[in-house]
């Protein structure tokens, strides 16, 4: 076997308290492609950015073509020959392909353009990539996406980059252009390069990669060539079997349905999705990134648009949600918490809370009714409510008046939830309500979902970490591409059934 | 499971002994030490160079501080639409579209106009005109007297001067109606041109607001585009001149008396414009404290996908936003007319950006969701004091605008940090 172009040896990094990974060892082989494998949150994004430069490793080594790599930023990481394709596409939509691909290496003398060296070498990379026929001078923003992926890998290939990490690069593509995505990965594999192919999709990953390595809660847990692992094996590597004691149970009971959902529809996702959630039921819904889960939730909270589909709010209302275009009339989140839903985002800093107001505004803004009178609020009386809904919930802060940004992300999210629950609602939307937390704080989360439950309230909970979705919820459903697929009582999921379900296409 | 230790979130002790206490106090003092620094400068300076030292007096303070309303007032409205997230550039256009309309309504005597359809003026004018054809015709028949030519000339004549003479008559009666109309009605027309200045405000404030949330297009955009608009707008009513109502008798001296510093007209001490400007800045405080509407705003500008996920109509919180302040920019266009005691269309241009440099000096952040009347009405006071300290110490007017730019920048650059400050942990 040859020696790898690549070597990444006891990495480690950890922001403030949270240890993202811990001594990963990776090696990229010459002429081959390797798959990272992991699940959301396992390191593989942050393994990822050591590599471009975008984060310096607390600990660790990297050798490139057997000399130290040591980047100080993401452009002298590509220079020095590593080349990034990410989901998200950073081209300059106005310039042309050919400025595109010279973007930040352009050849030039005394500051004017060389325009004759940057043709040659753009026809030479389009060449090696396989597609001569790109035309070189129409601006990017006129080509469909698959082609704008092969404009980013070209510039990747322009400065003359050894190793190549495409993170999850399917997810915006057709079929057919998944082929030929292939087809060009191919085609480097046995230019010599060395390839990083990170994928959710284990289909994909047996298409195109050789070998693969996996992490899981930043380490690294296994590796081998993929001809002689079964799906199984790469699954419970994945998902690993620690099961913890973390997950305080409250006994409660589903009653009788409270939100029929039939049909739903989003702009893009989720598509065509139908269940029922019951009174004092948590219903989970795992999924990968992008499977749809967000959307779903924001669909019935009337933050996105739905274009078919309809809800029957029992026993209060009918959500009608069929066929209408304009999501602020008729289902505005306003509408949907008058109804007695309530949504806790899953972006806490962007969308979720006002960051630089107080406790008690951020606590209070889905339901100032009790407090006010003529539009004059009453803060005394606000501040004392506020006060009990931090005790109960256990909000560690100076007082309610104390800006929501100053408070550790646990104590942030717990407000979050306290809103919910202050504006009464009693069909909660929880996404991602443990992202970012320490552990403590999630138990503490746990056990509320459980009390409200028990108080006779309907959630939904969506997460990435399945564990705790197969402890706390009394049914699982798993998302795919924005279908929901299967629906089943917690006690008869296994957290390798749920992945195999969700890496299915 | 252990308890965690308490952090120092947690920690509850005397009130001076939380060294939070002293950084909000600073922040809430800092305009007022920003303001106490730049007086001591120009006094210090004043006293120094000199011959004559008048900053540091009484007379100057009043003079500053009249000076200061116009700015203050539309200032108050501006704080509440950047702390809501936005900025309004065409309030200066919007200022004195308000107060040509203000000119024109008592130039035209509008509650004269409005009850019998015409103006005693307009009236008069119109005698005067039937009168002039009455005498043309009178000439006219003395001309053919003397040449006597037939018979039916002279009678087709004598129809045209029955025809002018009952014209004339006519008139004279519209004008007496008019007038008696205009006996009993006139009074009203100050206080209908008062209120027709604010409704004006008000609409220009509303259309930005209408615009701004139902084209979802960035405020800049937008009331750059109405900032055109209003000054069109203006033109138009004032006929692309000024607007210029009788002083003697078409305005009311408590128009002019109301910013006006001349010993006779002030009240306790300060000019009653100032006086209502302080009353509208506690009021809007009190409301920015109190009201679940200005939770609302502060949401808004802080963050506005919060304020949708909790419910909040964004669209009428940001019409009702710019509408309020529109009614601020209707009281400015007010002061702007009392100053000026004419109706220039062109008179507002440039104000809009004096009125958002007193907000932000004043310490709300143009990203939204920070701001404070009281440090708005300082930043106000802080620019008039400038202005009128470099005035007082000969210095030309470009060395004014010099030294107020910096100071904009340096006030932005200021928030900046503090904003990072702010920020904290995530």
């Amino acid at each position: 076997m040859s020696s790898p172009v690549l070597t990444m040896s006891g990495i480690s990094k950890s922001f403030g308290a949270t240890q993202a990974l811990r001594d990963v060892s990776l090696d990229v082989p010459v002429g081959r492609v390797l798959a990272l494998i992991g699940e959301n949150g396992a390191g593989k994004s942050t393994l990822m950015k050591v590599l471009s430069g975008a984060h310096v490793p607390d600990a660790g080594t990297m050798t490139l073509n057997e000399r130290p790599f040591t980047p100080s930023g993401p452009h002298d990481a590509r220079l020095a020959g590593v080349g990034m394709i990410y989901q998200e596409l950073n081209l300059a939509p106005d310039l042309s392909v050919e400025d595109n691909i010279m973007l930040g290496q352009e050849h030039s003398r005394f500051g004017m353009l060389n325009r004759r060296a940057q043709q040659a070498k753009v026809r030479e990379v389009l060449e090696l990539l396989g597609h001569p026929d790109l035309p070189p001078s129409t601006p990017v923003r006129e080509l469909p996406i698959a082609q704008q992926q092969l404009v980013e890998i070209a510039r990747a290939l322009a400065s003359d980059c050894k190793v190549i990490v495409f993170d999850e690069p399917t997810s915006s593509l057709t079929r057919s252009d998944v082929e030929h995505l292939f087809a060009v990965i191919r085609r480097l594999k046995s230019a010599g390069l060395g390839i990083v192919y990170i994928s959710h999709f284990l289909e994909e990953i047996r298409q195109v990669s050789d070998c693969y390595a996996v992490l899981r809660d930043g380490q690294s847990v296994g590796s081998g060539e993929l001809s002689d692992t079964t799906d199984t094996d790469i699954v419970s590597l994945m998902v690993g079997r620690d099961v913890s004691e973390l997950f305080p149970s409250v006994p409660h009971t589903p009653g009788e349905v409270m939100l029929q959902v039939r049909c739903l529809s989003g702009e893009s996702s989720p598509v065509d999705v139908s269940f029922e959630l019951r009174r004092g039921e948590i219903l989970g819904i795992a999924g990968l990134i992008g499977a749809g889960r967000t959307e779903l939730l924001r669909c019935l909270f009337g933050l996105d648009e739905v274009a078919s589909g309809d809800a029957i709010r029992s026993p209060d209302a009918y959500v009608r949600t069929l066929g209408r275009r304009r999501p602020s009339y008729g289902c505005s989140p306003r509408r949907r918490i008058a109804e007695g839903f309530g949504l806790v985002s899953e972006d806490r800093k962007t969308e979720g809370l006002a960051q630089s107001r107080s406790i008690a505004d951020n606590m209070t803004y889905s339901r100032l009714k009790p407090y006010s009178r003529f539009g004059w609020l009453n803060l005394n009386r606000r501040r004392t409510a506020v006060a009990d809904w931090m005790r109960r919930l256990h909000v560690k802060a100076a007082s309610p008046e104390q800006s929501v940004g100053e408070l550790s992300g646990g104590n942030q999210q717990k407000v979050a939830i306290a809103r919910v629950l202050h504006q009464e609602a009693d069909i909660l939307l929880l996404d991602e309500p443990t992202r970012g937390i320490d552990v403590g704080t999630k138990a503490e989360i746990y056990r509320l979902m459980g009390e409200q439950a028990a108080a006779g309230k309907a959630i939904i909970f969506v997460s990435s970490y399945l564990t705790e979705l197969l402890a706390v919820c009394d049914r699982v459903a798993v998302m795919s591409r924005g279908r929901m697929k299967e629906v089943r009582a917690a006690k008869d999921w296994t957290e390798e059934a749920v992945m195999a379900v969700a890496v299915s296409v | 499971m252990s308890e965690k230790p308490l952090t120092s979130d947690s920690q509850r002790g005397p009130l001076f002994a939380d060294p939070r206490f002293w950084k909000r106090a600073l922040s809430m003092l800092r305009p007022f030490l920003a303001l106490a620094a730049v007086v001591l400068l120009f006094a210090v300076a004043d006293q120094r160079f000199s011959e004559k030292p008048a900053f540091f007096t009484a007379d100057n303070f009043t003079n500053v501080v009249s000076q200061t309303a116009i700015v203050a007032v539309a200032a108050l409205g501006m704080t509440v639409i950047i702390i809501a997230g936005g900025i309004d550039l065409s309030a200066g256009t919007a200022i004195a579209l308000a107060a040509t309309v203000l000119a024109w309504c008592l130039k035209e005597d509008v509650a004269t106009k409005l009850v019998a359809g015409d103006s005693v003026a307009s009236a008069t004018a119109r005698l005067k005109s039937a009168n002039d054809e009455l005498g043309r015709v009178n000439k006219e028949l003395k001309a053919l007297g003397e040449k006597s030519p037939g018979n039916s000339v002279i009678a087709e004549k004598l129809l045209d001067l029955g025809n002018a003479t009952h014209e004339v008559e006519r008139r004279e009666q519209r004008l007496a109606s008019v007038k008696m109309v205009s006996q009993s009605w006139s009074k009203w027309t100050p206080t209908l041109a008062v209120l027709a200045a604010l409704g004006c405000g008000c609409l220009c404030g509303f259309v930005n607001g209408a615009l701004i949330s139902v084209l979802r297009v960035v405020p800049f955009i937008v009331t750059l585009g109405t900032m055109q608009l209003f000054l069109g707008l203006a033109k138009q009513i004032a006929s692309n001149s000024t607007v210029r109502p009788d002083r003697a008798s078409q305005v009311p001296d408590w128009f002019s008396s109301l910013l006006s510093i001349r010993p006779e007209t002030l009240w306790l001490k300060l000019p009653a414009g100032v006086w209502l400007t302080l009353l509208l800045a506690g009021l809007l405080a009190a409301g920015l404290h109190w009201t679940v509407f200005s939770r609302y705003v502060f949401a808004l500008g802080s963050n506005e996908a919060t304020a949708r996920l909790c419910g909040i109509n964004v669209r009428w919180n940001k019409i009702a936003v710019y509408t309020l302040s529109g009614l601020f920019v209707g009281i400015a266009g007010l002061y702007q007319f009392s100053r000026l005691t004419v109706g220039n269309p062109t008179s507002g241009t440039g104000l809009e950006l004096k009125v958002i440099s007193a907000v932000v000096i004043g310490g709300a952040s143009l990203s939204g969701g920070r701001g404070s009347v009281l440090g708005t009405l300082l930043g106000a006071l802080i620019m008039s004091v400038i202005g009128n300290g470099c005035t007082m110490l000969g210095l030309e007017n470009p060395v004014q605008d010099m030294i107020l730019g910096v100071i904009i920048v340096a006030a932005v650059t200021l928030d900046q940090f503090r904003q990072k400050a702010v920020g904290g942990r995530q």
